[in-house]
């Protein structure tokens, strides 16, 4: 009186178990994929550019000749676009963070920023660097500029450093809130004392790992104009610059097949600088992480 | 600090009975009403909370004692919809009144949570976070008073040697323990307690309703709490709230043993709640 047939179980059990094993493959392909692709892209990348990465590499300037060809120029414009940008969009990042999730009370105003915060995260850049190129390059006359550079660079991470700050603020629990306020503290005393400690960590992880998206990025810079060839380094915020990206690009660009391998070596120099700052960030956040 | 003990400023209840001691009152509650959005959580509160003495609020859950407890410190504020009524007077001023500091209110009260939040920093830091915060920064002061503070709190004996600890590494009754601490630090007059051994094992709980009643000499205490035995075994007065009202309020003895109201009596003999 079964109404469970076992016969069919039976005969349906290996197809399902076969199945089961099938997509199992298929994930691991899935999750392969992107791994071997990234695989083959550095193995190409090191054996061509590995044989021109010397001291030299790093200590000349761009050159006509693929021999003396170096990236000196453009590892300071970058060192320079980022001493630039992280203060901006860290402290605008950070105080607007504070804001939206502390002081801002919940209207339609507030409503608007937020909405528009996020919406800012998914414009191309290339729409930043036509802002950049419009405001700060003609309208208030900076030039193509580091500042230029930096503040264009500023706009593009500010409003992921705005999400990931805010994210780092209201993990923290509600008690903690309490017990200072319970205490007779100020809402200010409250975020520089208990928020902020506790907020550091996240906000920094976000924020350096914006700064690593900064430094890879060439298309706003292209779009207000860096240059791509100088044989000096930037000599203060109103200086012209090149940045890494735009050097590699240049040398992509050339006809002349040697100018590809050293932009291989230029791509070496790039990620090394992003491995590290992605460390760094990965360091904090294990170190610093705070449990309640 | 001093103000509450200064007794021009404080009202006196009126007793007519010869025989019972003056009670004077540190918090005066009138016609209090308060809404979460649409729901009302308090209807016309009524009660006085007396100086010096431990002053017990219990009543099934979700019927509005800490809601209540946390509109005596103006917390409550911190839930944005919250909308109240009615009059709130601390030491014979309108708490709710423009002029009045929150700031001031929570200098002078303090608050112990139901469960144990202490920052995520050293037990001294811990301490020492109110005075600091009001702005005392002697750290010879500082120092005194967190030793004063700890012991207070039963509590210096086994954190003396390792103050700058992280105080997370403390157990959950001693993280407790290290709250009272804080909160005595700011040297308030009342301190409210949110049911605050709900979270803690009974030699915890234990050891934390000793301390309160050795807190009452010098402090005014009101505490909600689930647990009628702990309301029955520390408390001078007890208010039985249900469902967002005070339906009795009377000494503790007289509300155990012979409560006026038919549903205060149903709660204490378990048959609800």
């Amino acid at each position: 009186m079964n109404l469970v047939d076992k016969q069919v179980v039976q005969n349906k059990m290996n197809k399902r178990i076969i199945s089961n094993r099938i997509m199992r493959q298929l994930f691991f392909l899935a999750s392969v994929f992107g791994i071997v692709v990234l695989a083959v892209l550095l193995y190409r990348i090191f054996s061509e550019g590995l044989p021109y990465l010397d001291l030299s590499f790093l200590t000349s300037f761009a050159s006509r000749f693929p021999e003396e060809a170096g990236i000196k120029a453009a590892i300071a414009g970058s060192i320079w676009l980022m001493a630039v940008t992280a203060p901006i969009s860290l402290i605008l990042g950070v105080g607007t963070a504070i804001y939206l999730e502390e002081y801002a009370q919940e209207n339609k105003f507030t409503r608007f920023i937020r909405m528009n915060i996020s919406n800012l995260a998914g414009v191309p850049s290339v729409v930043f660097g036509l802002l950049g190129l419009t405001v700060f390059v003609r309208l208030m006359e900076m030039g193509r500029s580091v500042i230029a550079g930096g503040l264009t660079m500023s706009l593009l991470i500010l409003p992921i450093i705005v999400v990931s700050s805010q994210e780092a603020i209201r993990s923290i629990p509600k008690n903690q809130y309490e017990a200072s306020f319970a205490m007779g503290a100020t809402k200010w005393q409250t975020i520089r004392r208990v928020v902020l400690p506790a907020a550091i960590p996240g906000i920094l992880t976000g924020g350096i790992l914006a700064l690593s998206r900064a430094i890879g990025e060439t298309a706003p810079l292209l779009m207000i104009g860096a240059l791509s060839f100088i044989a000096y380094l930037p000599e203060n915020i109103w200086s012209g610059f090149t940045v890494l990206p735009i050097q590699i690009f240049n040398w992509t660009g050339r006809p002349q097949e040697e100018f590809h391998l050293v932009a291989s070596a230029g791509i070496i120099v790039l990620l090394v600088i992003l491995l590290l700052m992605n460390s760094v960030a990965i360091l904090i956040r294990n170190k610093f992480s705070k449990r309640y | 600090m001093q103000a509450a003990s200064e007794s021009k400023h404080v009202s006196i209840l009126n007793t007519n009975e010869p025989d019972k001691e003056e009670t004077k009152t540190i918090y005066a509650v009138d016609n209090f009403n308060l809404w979460y959005g649409d729901n009302q959580a308090l209807y016309d509160v009524k009660m006085d909370i007396p100086m010096n003495k431990v002053t017990a609020i219990i009543g099934p859950s979700g019927c509005g004692k800490s809601t209540f407890i946390k509109a005596l410190n103006r917390l409550v504020e911190l839930v944005p919809s919250v909308k109240m009524s009615g009059s709130i007077k601390y030491d014979d001023k309108d708490i709710f009144s423009p002029k009045y500091k929150v700031e001031d209110l929570r200098t002078n009260v303090g608050m112990v949570f139901q469960n144990p939040n202490p920052f995520p920093k050293s037990i001294y830091e811990n301490v020492i976070y109110g005075p600091k915060t009001h702005g005392i920064k002697k750290k010879k002061v500082l120092d005194e008073i967190a030793e004063k503070s700890l012991k207070g709190a039963a509590l210096w004996d086994e954190v003396k040697d390792r103050l700058h600890e992280n105080a997370f590494g403390l157990s959950g009754g001693q993280q407790q323990r290290l709250c009272i601490a804080r909160c005595l630090a700011i040297e308030p007059d009342v301190i409210l307690m949110d049911e605050p051994t709900s979270a803690l094992d009974p030699i915890s709980t234990t050891k934390i309703e000793e301390l309160v009643q050795n807190l009452k000499k010098d402090y005014s205490i009101a505490i909600v709490t689930h647990n009628m035995q702990q309301a029955a075994r520390i408390s001078d007065k007890t208010a039985f709230f249900l469902n967002g009202e005070v339906i009795e309020y009377s000494n503790t003895d007289k509300l155990f043993s012979n409560p006026d109201d038919k549903r205060t009596e149903d709660y204490i003999t378990g048959r609800f709640g």
